[in-house]
């Protein structure tokens, strides 16, 4: 701070603080306390509001335990409301897109960060960042074409005999994680790659020196240096995934809701944005619990990430 | 168990660039051997061929007698320490030490003895639970070499492992490796640009200059032998002297520089061009009235008290600055700066020298 001061001058640093506060503060924080506030208050017409009824109550936060619905874990079924049902796949699924893209990023990272040789290093990623330019919306699109019925893939895997008839891949699960995978899988690569880039490429060399295989070095060189660099992609990746709207209404089908589509039902077709806003807090809360309970298993600790 | 190392013809390019030139030497088991050469003269890149990080353009390497081209670094007998140590930071000083066993599938318990055992080898006991970044550079250095050791190799390879450290430190240290080789009986390569270093330590040294072995021999021949001006004024000081050289006779001839004629021993079949007269600064001598030969008078110019020796600059009538170095035990007394002296040589400590031999075509 003294720093800034010293730098800037006394009027620029001050612009920069009022701003950035305002940004915080207006932007933010306000924001989330005014949805904090009405998520704790009724859904009642204009002319009630600030009446008698209009009181505060945990009551939109228990409307998630609405109708009920079979769900069926390891063959055993068990009832549960429909929207847990809805929100517990989320979760698990946004935790199986995080994992994908963890698969994929992480050979891609190392190869970039230490097998390529650095002249060929800018075209690699400037292949990696032209996908980014497209919109999100396009490439949900593009996606929902090549996995169509009759779209492209098909096509080509039955042309090249891989299989005898029509797949339908939009159904289910799989054409959202397919999504997910496509539109984050660079949030996973990029931290990744830093952390990865950041190891120096001796200690590799000396693992290998003493005797250690490929897979060794991996596991007991590479990957807890990368841990950082892996816990701050794989929360990305998973809040990103779990608060998605676009993919999941794009390429999901009736049988994959995604709880963010719940909350713009609640919100947008019930008009009930006390509801909403208790949906979409819980949402937060049990997402940054599960992050938090990972981070703890893993022995991540907040600092590295921050890194 | 140590195994000899036999380099034979061995090339390496990178692209057009010839890094390593035609190098033959023959490690013997056990021995101390150093290359000494300049930065970028092709020192790592040798040591690099060896543990098998880079394959030779041409040539073979044997280690213990076995040709091991084709071989990963993992499949063979050497322990490389790094220039810069590369120790695994997230791992405690323990682990560091007896990652090599476990890669062996050794249990923990016997890998944990082991590294204590190692620890008290390379006079460190007591840091095992430490983490790498609690210890001190030497200590490092240590756990390097404890780590290296752990896996039992045939042969260690070191590539300037003490540049890192302070003079005192770095002295220590010499003693200290040197102590460990012995004890262990494993054949030892170091690298260094140090020619204290590699004088003080080595069984032999291989002096190298771009790409190219210029001499191989033990410390003291390469000192008072240098087979060429690169050895001569690589290793230690000298003063040269360069002029038309008359026909060598009985293994001596006579040079005739702008500052007198010199005479000084020269090796069978040099001659002509780009060869100088090299001759140490503790074998001048300085004297009032001139001898009989290989003298010439001088004026002295400064003179600088170095603790254990005098160093004298002098300089000829015809412009050249002589250095001479004399020791500090009164054998010979000091003169004063503006002092008119003779200085001069024994024709049998100079010797007149060719070039470097450098790449061919
Ligand atoms: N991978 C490489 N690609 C191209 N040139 C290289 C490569 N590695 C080394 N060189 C070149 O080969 C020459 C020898 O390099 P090397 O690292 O063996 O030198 P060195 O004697 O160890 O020097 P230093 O004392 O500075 O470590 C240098 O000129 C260097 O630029
Ligand atoms: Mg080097």
């Amino acid at each position: 701070m003294h720093d800034m001061f010293k730098r800037y001058g006394t009027g620029l640093t001050t612009m920069i603080l009022l701003v950035t506060a305002f940004w915080i503060l207006i932007l933010l924080i306000l924001p989330n306390l005014t949805m904090f506030e009405s998520s704790f208050r009724p859904y009642l017409p204009v002319t009630e509001v600030g009446g008698p009824r209009d009181v505060y109550s945990f009551a939109n936060y228990g409307r998630i335990l609405g109708a009920h619905t079979d769900l069926s874990v390891l063959g055993i079924t068990f009832e549960v409301p429909v929207r847990v049902k809805v929100f517990i796949l989320t979760i698990y699924y946004s935790a199986v897109v995080t994992l994908i893209t963890f698969a994929l990023a992480y050979p891609l990272a190392y190869y970039l960060a230490k097998i390529v040789s650095p002249k060929s290093l800018p075209t690699l990623f400037l292949l990696l960042f032209v996908p980014l330019w497209v919109s999100e919306i396009l490439r949900s699109f593009a996606w929902f074409i090549i996995l169509a019925f009759k779209g492209p893939l098909n096509v080509a895997l039955m042309s090249l005999g891989i299989i005898d008839s029509e797949i339908r891949w939009i159904a289910g699960f799989s054409p959202v994680i397919i999504g997910l995978v496509y539109t984050y899988v660079l949030f996973m690569l990029f931290p990744l790659y830093n952390s990865m880039q950041s190891l120096d490429s001796n200690q590799i060399e000396a693992a290998e020196d003493l005797g250690s295989p490929w897979w060794r070095t991996h596991w007991r060189v590479i990957l807890p240096h990368a841990k950082p660099g892996i816990a701050s992609g794989a929360v990305m990746v998973f809040m990103l995934s779990a608060g998605s709207l676009l993919v999941p209404s794009l390429l999901g089908s009736t049988t994959s809701g995604w709880f963010t589509q719940t909350i713009q039902g609640v919100m947008l077709e019930e008009a009930d944005w006390n509801t909403g806003a208790a949906f979409a807090f819980l949402l937060l809360i049990v997402c940054t619990l599960f992050v938090s309970l990972m981070m703890r298993v893993f022995g991540v600790r907040l600092s590295d990430i921050a890194k | 168990m140590s195994a000899g190392i036999d380099l034979d013809n061995v090339v390496c390019d990178f692209g057009s660039f010839r890094a390593v030139d035609h190098v033959n030497v023959s490690i013997q088991p056990g021995e101390f051997f150093s290359f000494l050469g300049p930065s970028g003269c092709g020192k790592t890149t040798i040591l690099r061929m060896i543990s098998g990080f880079i394959e030779p353009t041409g040539g073979v390497i044997r280690i213990g007698g076995k040709d091991v081209r084709g071989q990963r670094p993992n499949q063979r007998p050497t322990a490389l320490i790094f220039q810069n140590l590369a120790l695994f930071p997230l791992m405690p000083i323990w682990e560091n030490i007896a990652f090599g066993l476990e890669v062996r599938g050794v249990n923990k318990a016997t890998r944990r003895k082991r590294a204590e055992e190692l620890l008290a080898l390379v006079d460190l006991p007591g840091a095992a639970d430490k983490m790498v970044s609690q210890l001190s550079g030497g200590q490092k250095q240590r756990v390097a070499i404890a780590r290296a050791l752990a896996v039992e190799p045939s042969v260690m390879l070191l590539d300037e492992p003490l540049s890192a450290l302070d003079l005192k430190l770095r002295q220590h240290m010499r003693a200290e490796l040197r102590a460990i080789q012995k004890r262990t009986g494993v054949t030892f390569i170091y690298i260094t640009h140090d020619q204290g270093e590699a004088l003080a330590m080595s069984d032999r040294v291989g002096v190298m200059s771009q790409g190219r072995l210029q001499q191989v021999s033990n410390p003291r021949d390469i000192y008072n032998n240098p087979v060429n001006g690169f050895v001569a004024s690589f290793v230690g000081e000298n003063n040269v002297l360069t002029g038309p050289v008359a026909a060598p006779t009985g293994g001596f001839a006579v040079m005739e520089t702008p500052h007198g004629r010199f005479r000084a021993r020269i090796a069978d079949g040099v001659s002509g061009q780009g060869v100088k007269l090299f001759v140490r600064p503790e074998h001048m001598r300085f004297s009032d009235s001139p001898t009989a030969e290989n003298s010439t008078p001088v004026t002295v110019t400064e003179v600088a008290f170095e603790g254990n020796f005098i160093s004298v600059h002098a300089q000829s009538d015809s412009g050249m600055t002589f250095l001479s170095e004399l020791r500090n035990d009164g054998s010979a007394p000091i003169p004063a700066v503006g002092t008119r002296l003779h200085v001069s040589f024994d024709p049998a400590v100079a010797a007149i020298l060719p070039d470097a031999s450098i790449a061919r075509g």
